[in-house]
């Protein structure tokens, strides 16, 4: 700001001083936050790199971890079977959700309460999820894919709940009013006025929710249990994720585990940083639509 | 139908609740108020005392808070009133970035580089603080490198985005006339923050400080890879801990019978712990955004 630089010949010393430490502080906390994450990055794609390669994404993992050689094809099976069940139980029931909240339940008493425990449900830690799923489901029919599923549901469901309803609520009222003058109900006009408008809204939100789910390994730890093949079937045995497999790898003794865990985690960031990079193409396009 | 889905999240919560403090009740009955005032945690003579846990659990997150939040409300000054426009985006985008990473690569790079280099910075800072009095005692050496200190730092890493993301919230609801009136009397930039944007903001601040709180509390994998996994109460920073998430992920897997059981109480411990946090937080920040 000009005005501050146009000034400061007639401050006194110490009043410009405090200035240029604040100044400076903010500065250095911005470099503060970047520098570990270049670091963490810079690490993750400089290990990663030497193992992540065509075999190593598809084949089995090796079933005496200490030995070299590729394999996490069984993990990332898991992680795109278990987070696309999760997706496809919380996004549809978290819409649902939101559309209470915004299009039938507004300011009522009802409403504000199911929002606020929505809110305490986000702050749930992950870990509390996976013990939960395991006395609820895994104790009665045992770790499968679709129990560590449910535990990664219910963690995105409030998350979908909130990015849901906010971007229903930049739907202008306008369109709403048309539609209600035209002698559409409220269920009607929010199936083709409401819904449509927000769509890319409601999918960048999804988005957002399946990368923090998929990145997720307290829920799944004790409700998928660990297999070295691939298994297909969500419902029956024991699968595993790759998040998990970084957390085995990452404290075992051997060199190659820990490569593998290295070249695991430079799969499932970029997993991540996809989904997240087509959540921000779509908030894109709906914030210049509206 | 939508109703029934809004009030899923009551069905969940509540079954959390009761479900999980059912399975909880052979440990919390065989061991009474023991379980929370006892901080013995030894699984083959079926003690458990959960305090060193909770001990773990508040100094990692403790330390997470001194370091995140100077930096987080650094970070949102800089977003909301002294970033250059064409910076702002990319300086946005980062903090976005250190939320997408999961936490168990964070833990995974705190294990194999961070804990190894930090071993060594350990040392020397614990022989230039060994001569003052209490120093000395929470920075004390020879250190491994994973350690409650060590686990603070990710967990700081892991929480700057949210911190950082309502307070500049909350700082951006700071009416400009409030801004422009405090340049107007000749303060300077750093004045203007004290007089306008600090006094206007700081419930929402320390709303935001909770939620990072929570967050820090709840977290898992990192904490459970870094903070060395010994379930003791220390006053020495640079020593290993154990933290209430990270006990539960490690041992979990191998636990059976009134071991379980516990774990399971350490996890309804933990879950009405954040609840409250989280709730106080909520409340805090709602209020402030509202008015605004």
């Amino acid at each position: 700001m000009s005005t501050t630089t146009l000034l400061s010949r007639n401050l006194s010393r110490s009043r410009r001083f405090k200035n240029r430490v604040a100044t400076a502080g903010v500065w250095l906390s911005v470099v503060v936050a970047a520098v570990p994450l270049l670091f963490v990055i810079a690490y993750l794609v400089q290990k990663g790199a030497e193992v992540v390669d065509w075999d190593f994404l598809t084949q089995d993992i090796p079933i005496i971890s200490r030995l070299p050689g590729p394999g996490m094809g069984p993990a990332v099976l898991g992680t795109l079977l278990i987070t696309g069940a999760a997706t496809a139980m919380a996004v549809p029931l978290g819409v649902l959700a939101a559309v209470y909240l915004n299009e039938y339940g507004k300011k009522r008493r009802l409403a504000n309460f199911v929002r606020f425990l929505s809110d305490v449900m986000a702050g749930v830690p992950s870990i509390v999820m996976g013990l939960f799923i395991y006395t609820v489901w895994v104790l009665n029919f045992g770790q499968s894919g679709f129990a560590g599923a449910l535990a990664l549901g219910c963690l995105m469901l409030p998350i979908v709940i909130r990015s849901a309803e906010t971007a229903l609520q930049l739907v202008p009222n306008e369109l709403r009013e048309a539609s209600a003058a035209l002698g559409a109900r409220t269920s009607r006009t929010t199936l083709t006025v409401v819904i449509p408008a927000a769509l890319s809204g409601l999918v960048s939100g999804a988005l957002l929710a399946v990368a923090r789910a998929a990145g997720e390994t307290a829920p799944l730890l004790f409700t998928i249990g660990t297999v070295t093949a691939a298994n297909p079937d969500l419902f029956d045995g024991a699968n595993t994720a790759l998040s998990t497999q970084i957390f085995k790898n990452a404290t075992q003794p051997f060199e190659a585990p820990i490569q593998r865990a290295w070249g695991a985690a430079l799969t499932l960031i970029l997993l991540v940083f996809i989904l997240t990079a087509v959540a921000r193409l779509a908030a894109r396009r709906f914030t210049l639509r509206s | 139908m939508c109703i029934g889905c809004g009030l899923l999240v009551l069905v969940i919560l509540a079954l959390i609740a009761v479900t999980m403090t059912r399975k909880a009740w052979p440990a919390l009955s065989h061991d009474g108020l023991r379980f929370f005032t006892s901080q013995r945690w030894a699984p083959n003579v079926e003690a458990f005392g959960s305090l060193a846990f909770v001990y773990g659990t508040l100094v990692t997150a403790v330390i997470a808070l001194a370091l995140a939040v100077p930096v987080s409300v650094g970070i949102a000054l800089y977003l909301s009133d002294l970033a250059p426009r064409r910076l702002r985006g990319p300086v946005g985008s980062l903090v976005d970035l250190l939320a997408a990473v999961p936490s168990v690569v964070y833990g995974l790079w705190g294990v194999i580089v961070l804990a190894p280099w930090l071993s060594g910075v350990y040392d020397r800072i614990s022989d230039v603080t060994s001569p003052i009095p209490i120093l000395s005692t929470l920075f004390a050496g020879p250190s491994k490198g994973r350690g409650l200190f060590t686990a603070g730092i990710i967990l700081a890493l892991m929480i700057t985005p949210i911190v950082t993301s309502i307070t500049k919230e909350v700082f951006d609801t700071v009416p400009r006339a409030q801004k422009e009136a405090a340049y107007a009397l000749g303060a300077t930039r750093w004045e203007m923050i004290r007089a306008a944007i600090f006094p206007h903001s700081r419930a929402g601040m320390v709303g935001a400080v909770m939620l990072g709180l929570g967050r820090a509390m709840g977290e898992t994998i990192a904490a459970a890879l870094v903070i060395g996994s010994s379930p003791q109460i220390t006053a020495n920073l640079f020593r290993s801990g154990d933290s209430m998430a990270a006990v539960i992920a490690n041992q979990f897997g191998e636990a059976g019978g009134l071991h379980a059981s516990a774990l399971i109480a350490l996890g309804v411990e933990l879950f009405a712990l954040t609840i409250i946090v989280n709730v106080i937080a909520r409340a805090i920040v709602g209020r402030r955004l509202r008015r605004a």
